[in-house]
């Protein structure tokens, strides 16, 4: 395409100029980190989950037991149809898909009750204490998810399963119900306790952003309070609801430890739980079968919520921060609704702690009276008689070295995560409107719909070959951080594209026209202006890699133990001391963690979690 | 020692839109060209397109003798190296470093000494005459004062061509005025070829030695600021430039030198254009009296504006709206009976189908 003005140039001298053209595209910075982020995110993202479905469609040599005439290495629909037709299908699939979704729908609704009205009452009243309840809404997040569980099981347990029974029953002498001890009841409590942060985070900004003048408009054309929040309020903040549906929602389906601490020793299996227990048998075929079923949830109720929403923007609450102005009096009610609140917040972020601690000063489980209290679970000298004879969480050099594991993974993987944000945000913002850069927008968003287990499920069968230039990475330290960057890739995206798009392209620019190149642009202009999402996207990845279970139980083994899954290894073995003292040095680290470095300038969950 | 820079069948699209359309241009060493029209249409795309910022569609770009832009060879110099210094709209200084720092850090990539640096940081503030705030960082300097940083950035690695987007659309009127007098006479010493960017014609008359108006990614018109306001191309560059506007005025011609407006006939050479004409005549080229003269209209006293050095006076017959300027505070009352005087030289004529000036 020349222009008519110019005269056409010989054949070579055009050559030479397609090709200038195409060396310069190539090499204009935002384009090759495109392109790497492409080729990384190919072999995180796109070849396991093609491995996890291939493994679903072939026979394994452990098939031969099941499958008369099967021959390993050849295809077959023998997993899905077992999964899925036969009367073990009924057991280890159907029931625990309806266990998943009763679960996550009920986890969900008591995470939106909570978190949703929290967040009305702290934005839109004038509550005392309103800062108080604000930090104390993000405390669940910083902890396990599990430990809500592992407190219930201290608080609840019933003597049932043979096991010791728990404070309640010690102190009435009423063993509780079973319902209430054990199955989707406790777990429904125990996840939508620890997971309502998201709902108020999300809410909240969204009240904050509403402009009060709209509810004033329909106050003054004489509608009702209540009809204000139905009708105009409510309305308003339906993409922030959708948003923290999705993503207690998804949650919450990919949970393990909560199912697997209140749920498995009843045999209420979860979709979660089944595919553990199936991996573990070696049952790799049907293992990923559930793993793709969960994954197709996920993605059935984060594209359903695009539909409802119609943009993939549904974070974005609603424009402009407007002035705040009305407020709700609660009058009389003040004091008292504070308390409540505050009393409610504590119980549930700080009395599991509690209980859970106090539990580790017990020499024998079930057991409340002072005579059986003991410190040999934290500073014990390991007497063979107590818990086969290990020494003491604090001088156990196991515990050690799991905790060296969980720090070393969470600060590697905070920081390889937080700097691909920053890369992935410059590829994507720089190539605003290019396919490129669209693709690689739409990659990054992949490991959000796969649920935590599955995405561990999906690295079992990577890398236990070398692939391309990778060694075999099956069993090591490496490949539990290359999971848990993969898995955070979509939250640091996003976190790193709202850091770059702060950053406004004229100083960029005006590095460009003053002689800098992109190296230099980047170290001396885009990083330094970034690197608060630098710190922000660290510390939430940091916090939720330190606590993080469903993605790497799969994957750890004795060698890259962290305090996560020795948690639960320590339940699972009854040993309930050592797995809730363990979750308390974790939160202790986590605590710890947190406090150094939001000493750097700026650094907030908020931030991270791109609001 | 100033550079031309030549501009040849340059367009630029943005999907659908054309923002800059098949632009031929050469600015002449030491001027000072003003892009100038409303938003949108083109005038900083074309500029970011010769800065090197945006990657044109076609044609070529030449500062001085080198080609840094051609699409049919394939070459596209990167912005640093083509040897131009912008100023942008929101300063774009650096938010981490100091004065001392945004202005040096183009100086380190041409390797300068310290003790070179620090002499030309002197003077680049000197010139801005901001001296004194070599340590500050952007945050904490107004408006104003952040603009002359910009500027002083630019000036301090000596590029050969000055490239301005709206540099003074963020700052006050009073600010503005000042910087006008401040840019113009920066123009003048360094002599440097400067390309600047506006949608205020009154910015663009005061500063520019050429304007080129523009719409829809078109140069309309390209001249002299005395040109421009005198004799504009059309009727688009005729209603955007001057302020009160342009009175246009529909009418037909009547032969040779008659011109019909419909209410009343003004006498003046048609230079043989013929059929339905469009009249542009400024407001100030219009004389006013309060009492009939001979070739005068009579006309109404619609609305008086006075405003210190000039009055505004809008002229009714019938439904036809005259602005008429005149210097001092105005006597006139409104409803009171007015006669107006067009001065046959002073008028434009336009062909009202194609918006064309009928050139004499």
């Amino acid at each position: 395409m020349t222009s008519a003005a110019f005269a056409p140039l010989p054949l070579q001298q055009r050559a030479l100029a397609k090709w200038r053209r195409f060396f310069r595209w190539v090499t204009s910075p935002h384009v090759i980190l495109a392109i790497i982020m492409l080729f990384l995110m190919f072999y995180m993202v796109i070849i396991p989950l093609f491995r996890m479905v291939m493994t679903t469609i072939t026979y394994a040599e452990n098939d031969v037991r099941y499958a008369p005439g099967a021959v390993p290495g050849v295809f077959t629909a023998f997993h899905w149809l077992r999964m899925l037709t036969t009367k073990i299908g009924a057991v280890m699939t159907y029931q625990p898909m309806l266990h998943s979704l009763v679960v996550s729908f009920g986890a969900t609704a008591i995470a939106f009750l909570i978190g949703g009205s929290l967040a009305w009452m702290v934005v839109r009243t004038d509550l005392p204490y309103r800062k108080v309840i604000n930090v104390l809404a993000v405390v669940p997040y910083i902890m396990p998810s599990w430990t809500i569980a592992m407190a219930w099981k201290v608080l609840f347990n019933n003597g049932t399963l043979g096991g010791v029974p728990g404070m309640l029953m010690y102190f009435t002498g009423v063993p509780p119900p079973d319902w209430l001890a054990y199955g989707p009841v406790p777990i429904i409590i125990a996840s939508g306790l620890h997971y309502y942060t998201f709902f108020y985070l999300f809410i909240s900004a969204a009240l904050m952003s509403i402009d009060s003048s709209l509810e004033e408009a329909g106050e003054l054309a004489g509608a009702s309070r209540f009809r204000i929040l139905g009708k105009i309020t409510f309305p308003l903040i339906i993409p922030a609801l959708l948003s923290g549906f999705i993503m207690t929602f998804s949650k919450v389906m990919g949970t393990f430890g909560g199912p697997n601490v209140l749920g498995v020793p009843v045999r209420y299996y979860t979709l979660s739980t089944m595919i553990r227990t199936n991996i573990t048998v070696g049952a790799f075929g049907d293992a990923f079968v559930l793993a793709i079923i969960l994954i197709l949830f996920s993605m059935t109720t984060i594209s359903l919520n695009q539909r409802i929403v119609g943009t993939r923007k549904s974070y974005e609450t609603i424009g402009g921060r407007g002035f705040m102005s009305q407020k709700t009096k609660l009058r009389e009610w003040r004091g008292v609704i504070a308390a409540i609140i505050i009393t409610f917040q504590i119980v549930v972020a700080v009395g599991p702690l509690i209980l859970l601690l106090w539990s580790t000063f017990m020499l024998h489980t079930g057991d409340y009276s002072l005579s059986n209290f003991t410190t040999a679970h934290w500073i014990g000298k390991g007497d063979p008689k107590i818990n086969s004879g290990e020494p003491g969480i604090l001088l156990n050099p196991a515990i050690y070295r799991g905790a060296w594991n969980s720090i070393r993974l969470a600060v590697s993987t905070a920081f390889f995560t937080a700097f691909l944000g920053i890369i992935l945000g410059y590829a994507i913002v720089k190539g605003r409107g290019t396919r490129l850069a669209k693709l690689t927008e739409q990659l990054a968003f992949i490991p959000y719909v796969i649920p935590g287990i599955a995405f561990g499920a999906v690295y079992i069968t990577m890398f236990t070959k070398p692939v391309g230039p990778i060694p075999p990475l099956y069993g090591t330290f490496a490949l539990l951080v290359v999971v848990s960057v993969a898995k955070h890739i979509p939250y640091s995206s996003r976190s790193g594209v709202s850091a770059m798009l702060q950053v406004g392209r004229e100083l960029e620019e005006a590095a460009a026209v003053a002689g800098a190149n992109s190296w230099k642009r980047f170290t001396r202009i885009i990083f330094p202006l970034t690197s608060t999402g630098f710190v922000s996207g660290f510390t939430l990845t940091f916090i939720t890699t330190m606590r993080e279970l469903s993605l790497i139980i799969l994957l750890v083994t004795p060698a890259t133990q962290v305090l996560a899954s020795m948690t639960m290894r320590y339940s699972e073995n009854g040993s309930e001391q050592q797995a809730n003292a363990v979750i308390l040095v974790l939160v202790a680290l986590v605590l710890i963690g947190n406090l150094i470095i939001s000493q750097f300038r700026g650094g907030s969950l908020k931030k991270g979690l791109g609001m | 020692m100033a550079t031309t820079i030549t501009i040849n069948h340059l367009t630029k699209r943005f999907g659908n839109v054309t923002a800059v359309n098949d632009v031929s241009l050469v600015i002449e060493p030491g001027s000072f060209l003003t892009l100038l029209g409303p938003s949108g249409c083109g005038k900083t795309t074309l500029l970011r397109c010769i800065a090197g910022l945006e990657d044109p569609d076609e044609g070529e770009i030449l500062v001085g003798d080198k080609l840094v832009f051609s699409k049919q060879r394939g070459i596209s110099l990167p912005a640093g190296n083509r040897e131009l210094g912008m100023v942008f709209q929101n300063y774009a200084l650096w938010p981490h470093m100091t004065v001392y720092k945004n202005i040096t850090f183009a100086l380190e990539i041409q390797k300068l000494s310290k003790e070179q640096m620090d002499k030309r940081v002197k003077e680049a503030l000197a010139e801005v005459q901001m001296s004194d705030y070599q340590d500050r960082y952007p945050r904490e300097m107004s408006g104003g004062q952040q603009q002359r940083v910009a500027l002083a950035r630019m000036l301090a690695y000596r590029p050969k061509v000055f490239l301005m987007d709206e540099p003074l659309s963020n700052l006050d009127a009073r600010l503005r005025m000042d910087m006008r007098v401040e840019l113009k006479r920066l123009h003048h010493d360094s002599g440097a070829t400067t390309i600047y960017v506006t949608h205020d014609q009154l910015e663009a008359l005061t500063m520019s030695t050429y304007i080129a108006v523009m719409k829809l990614g078109v140069i309309q018109q390209l001249g002299t600021p005395d040109r421009i306001y005198h004799f504009p191309q059309n009727l688009f560059v005729a209603d955007f430039i001057g302020n009160p506007k342009v009175n246009l005025i529909d009418g037909v011609i009547k032969g040779k030198n008659k011109v019909d407006l419909g209410k009343f006939e003004i006498a003046m050479p048609t230079h043989g254009a013929s059929g339905d004409i469009v009249v542009g005549v400024r407001p100030e080229d219009i004389s006013i009296s309060t009492k009939p003269v001979p070739g005068g209209v009579e006309f109404s006293a619609y609305s008086v504006l006075p405003s210190g050095a000039e009055s505004t006076i809008i002229a009714k017959l019938g439904d036809l709206e005259i602005t008429v300027k005149e210097i001092g505070i105005s006597k006139i009352k409104m409803d009171e009976k007015i006669w107006l005087k067009f001065d046959p030289d002073c008028i434009n004529l336009y062909i009202k189908e194609t918006g064309n000036l009928v050139s004499s």
